[in-house]
C-alpha cells in the first residue's frame, strides 16, 4: 500500500527545479526565499493536507476554497462588528466547519451520493453565506494580528519563518502522524483501496466518511484563518479557485486521484513545487503570471500519465479503461 | 421519444413553469412581451437569451456524463474560444474566427477525449488539468488583455436576431435539434447509454467505445466552444479571466437537474436545456425580486441537495422501508 516511490519523484522534481533556479538566478539559494516558500503558500500547505485524506480515502472536496473564503468574513466581521476576541472567534468558526464537514460527509454516506456533487452544493452554500455576510473586504485590526504578523524566528541569511510557515509545518507534521502512524489513517488507506472489503473487515464506513469530511473542513477553516493572517483581512471573494490550486498539489504530491495511495509529506511538496513556480516566475519579471497554471496544467498532466503508467505496471489496466470512473 | 418525454420530464417541466409563475408574482411584466426592431424582447426571452450559454454547455456535458464522465473544462474552453474569437474578429473574415475559435474547441476536445478513452485517465481528473491550464492558455492568446472587437458578424452571435428571436436562441434550438437527429435519430444514443451503464459489457458485445468517447468530448467542447464566441459576442470583448468562470458547474447543475444520473445511463438532451432554463429562471427571479444576487449561490446550492436527494437511490429505499414497516 505505501509506496515511497512517488515522493520520490515529486522530492527530485522540487530539488531539480530548485537548482536550476539557483543557476539562473545567483540570489534565489537563500533562507529568504525558502521562508516566503513557506509563508505565501502557508494557507494552501494547511488545507492541502485536508485534501490529502479525502482523495486517499476515494473522495474529493471541492468545498474547501469556499470554506477559506467564509472563514476570513466570519473571522473579520466578530472580531471587527461584534468585538469578540478573536481567539473565541477562532474556535466558534473551527466548530462551525466541523460541523459543516461532518454533514457533507453524512449526506455523501447516508444518502449514498457522489462526494463530487454534495461538496460543490456546499462550495456554492459557503460561497453564498460569505457573500449574504458580507461583499466588502473588511480589514482586521485586532492586535492578536499585528503581534501575529510581527513574530519571526529569524533564520541565519535573512530569512524570516513566520508565524504562520510554522502553522503550516505544524499542520503536515499532524497530518503525517495521523495518516501514517493511527488507526484512523490506515482506514483511511484502506476506505481508498477497496470500500466493500473495508466495510466487511469491520470498519464503520459512515463514521470514517464523516470524520475526514469533518478533518478537511476544519483544515480549511484553518487555512482562512492562516489566510486573513497573511492578508489581514475578510473578503468572501478571497481564495476563489484554490480547491483547484489544491487538487493539483495533492496529485502532483504523488497520491493516487482514485484512492488508496499517498503521503502527506509529499502534498508538502507539491505544495512547494506549485509555489516555486510562483516564485520562479516572479523573480524572471518578463513571464507573464499565466504561464503559472499552463506550467501547473503540464506538471498535473506529466503526475497523472506518470501514475496511470505505474497502475498499468501493477496490472490494473483492464479495470479502469473506456472511458470509466472508478 | 417524443411519446417518452412527457412522463419522464414532468417533474422539470413543472419545476419550470413554477419558477415561471413564482417570477411572475415577484414582477407582474414577466410574461409581457413585445416587437420591436423586429425582435422580441421582454423578461421571458431574456431567461432564454441569458439562459443559451449554459444550455449549450449542458447540450454537450450531458453526452459525456450519459459516458459515465465529466467535462470540468468546459469553462476554459468557452474562455479560449472567446479570446481566439475576439483576435481575429476585426482582422479577418468572420467565417475565419468562428472557424478558428471552433478549431481549438475540437483541438481541445480531442486533448480530453484522448486523455479519458485512449490513456484511460478519470475524467474528472483529466479534464481538471485543462481546467487549470486552459484558462492560462486564454491569456497567452489576449497577452492577459482584455481584447474588445468591433466586427458587427461577429457581435451578432450575441446580440443579433433571426425570425425575432435573438441569436442565442436560435443557435441553441439549432445545435438542440442536430444533436438530437444525431443522437436520437440513429443508433448512437442508446450506444452511448450502454457505454454509461456498463463500459466493459458493451464494448465486449462490439460497440467501439474509444471513438465514440472521444466524439463525445469533443462534441461537448465544441458546444463549450460556441458558448465562448457567444459570451464572446455579447460584451464585445474577451476576458480571459472571467469569460465561462464556473459555467462548468452551472452545466453539471443543469444535466443533473434534467434526470440524467453522474453514473451515467439514460440522458435526456431537452430536460438538459430545460434545466439549464430552471436556473437561469431562478437567477432572473432573485434579480427581479430585488433580493441580493448573492442569494444565488446559496438557492443554487439548496436545489442541488434537493435534486440529488430526489435522485438518490437510498433514499428511496429508506422510504419504502418506512412504508413497508407503517403496513
Amino acid at each position: 500500500m505505501r509506496r515511497p516511490s512517488p515522493v520520490m519523484i515529486t522530492a527530485l522534481v522540487f530539488v531539480a527545479g530548485f537548482v536550476i533556479c539557483s543557476l539562473q538566478f545567483p540570489n534565489f539559494a537563500s533562507t529568504r526565499v525558502v521562508a516566503n516558500l513557506l509563508t505565501d503558500n502557508a494557507f494552501l500547505g494547511v488545507v492541502a493536507i485536508g485534501m490529502t485524506f479525502v482523495i486517499i480515502s476515494g473522495g474529493i472536496d471541492l468545498s474547501v476554497g469556499s470554506v477559506i473564503g467564509f472563514s476570513t468574513v466570519f473571522v473579520a466581521l466578530t472580531t471587527e462588528k461584534l468585538g469578540l476576541p478573536p481567539l473565541l472567534a477562532f474556535a466558534i468558526l473551527l466548530v462551525l466547519c466541523a460541523a459543516f464537514g461532518a454533514a457533507m460527509g453524512a449526506v455523501i454516506h447516508v444518502f449514498d451520493m457522489p462526494p463530487f456533487i454534495v461538496t460543490l452544493a456546499g462550495m456554492f452554500l459557503a460561497r453564498g453565506i460569505s457573500f449574504l455576510m458580507s461583499t466588502e473586504s473588511t480589514p482586521i485590526t485586532a492586535p492578536l494580528y499585528s503581534a501575529v504578523s510581527d513574530f519571526g524566528i529569524a533564520l541565519p541569511g535573512g530569512g524570516r519563518l513566520t508565524a504562520i510557515a510554522l502553522i503550516m509545518l505544524a499542520v503536515v507534521a499532524f497530518g503525517s502522524i495521523l495518516l501514517h502512524f493511527t488507526r484512523f489513517g490506515t482506514n483511511v488507506y484502506a476506505m481508498g483501496g477497496n470500500r466493500t472489503a473495508t466495510a466487511l473487515m469491520g470498519v464503520e464506513i459512515g463514521s470514517m466518511t464523516v470524520r475526514i469530511y469533518m478533518l478537511s473542513s476544519v483544515l480549511a477553516g484553518l487555512a482562512g484563518i492562516v489566510f486573513s493572517f497573511y492578508t489581514a483581512a475578510g473578503y468572501s471573494l478571497s481564495a476563489v479557485g484554490v480547491e483547484l490550486d489544491t487538487i493539483a498539489a495533492v496529485v502532483i504530491g504523488g497520491t493516487l486521484l482514485s484512492g488508496g495511495q499517498g503521503t502527506a509529506i509529499g502534498t508538502f511538496i507539491g505544495v512547494l513545487i506549485q509555489g516555486l513556480i510562483q516564485t520562479y516566475i516572479n523573480f524572471d519579471g518578463t513571464l507573464s503570471s499565466w504561464w503559472t497554471k499552463i506550467a501547473t496544467g503540464v506538471l498535473l498532466f506529466a503526475f497523472i500519465a506518470l501514475q496511470q503508467g505505474m497502475v498499468r505496471l501493477a496490472g490494473r489496466s483492464r479495470a479502469i479503461r473506456a472511458g470509466g470512473v472508478t | 421519444m417524443a411519446l417518452a418525454l412527457p412522463r419522464r420530464g414532468l417533474a422539470q417541466i413543472a419545476a419550470l413553469i413554477v419558477i415561471l409563475l413564482i417570477d411572475r408574482m415577484v414582477s407582474p411584466q414577466f410574461f409581457d412581451l413585445r416587437l420591436q426592431d423586429g425582435r422580441l424582447f421582454g423578461s421571458l426571452i431574456d431567461v432564454l437569451n441569458r439562459g443559451a450559454p449554459v444550455a449549450l454547455l449542458a447540450l454537450g456535458m450531458v453526452l459525456v456524463i450519459a459516458t459515465r464522465g465529466i467535462d470540468l473544462s468546459v469553462g476554459a474552453v468557452m474562455a479560449i474560444s472567446g479570446a481566439i474569437a475576439a483576435s481575429l474578429a476585426d482582422s479577418h473574415a468572420w467565417p475565419v474566427a468562428v472557424a478558428a475559435a471552433l478549431g481549438a474547441g475540437l483541438l481541445c476536445g480531442l486533448w480530453n477525449g484522448f486523455l479519458v478513452a485512449i490513456l484511460g485517465i478519470q475524467p474528472i481528473v483529466a479534464t481538471l488539468i485543462l481546467m487549470v491550464a486552459g484558462r492560462g492558455i486564454a491569456q497567452l492568446i489576449t497577452e492577459g488583455r482584455i481584447v474588445t472587437f468591433t466586427s458587427p458578424d461577429i457581435i451578432w452571435f450575441g446580440t443579433g436576431s433571426l425570425l425575432g428571436m435573438p441569436a442565442p436562441v436560435v443557435i441553441v434550438v439549432g445545435m438542440l435539434i442536430v444533436t438530437g437527429l444525431v443522437v436520437r435519430g440513429s443508433a448512437l444514443g442508446l450506444l452511448i447509454e450502454a457505454a454509461g451503464g456498463n463500459a466493459r459489457a458493451s464494448e465486449l458485445s462490439g460497440v467501439g467505445i474509444r471513438t465514440m468517447v472521444v466524439s463525445v468530448y469533443v462534441w461537448c467542447s465544441l458546444c463549450a466552444a460556441l458558448a465562448g464566441i457567444i459570451a464572446a459576442a455579447d460584451i464585445m470583448g474577451a476576458d480571459a479571466n472571467n469569460a465561462g468562470l464556473w459555467l462548468e458547474l452551472d452545466a453539471i447543475l443543469a444535466v443533473v437537474i434534467g434526470g440524467t444520473s453522474l453514473f451515467g445511463g439514460r440522458f435526456s438532451l431537452v430536460l438538459a436545456v430545460c434545466g439549464a432554463l430552471i436556473i437561469q429562471a431562478m437567477n432572473t427571479g432573485i434579480l427581479l425580486s430585488g433580493y441580493p444576487p448573492e442569494f444565488n449561490l446559496v438557492v443554487k446550492a439548496a436545489v442541488v441537495l434537493v435534486v440529488l436527494l430526489l435522485q438518490s437511490p437510498r433514499l428511496s429505499d429508506l422510504v419504502a422501508n418506512y412504508r413497508k414497516a407503517r403496513a
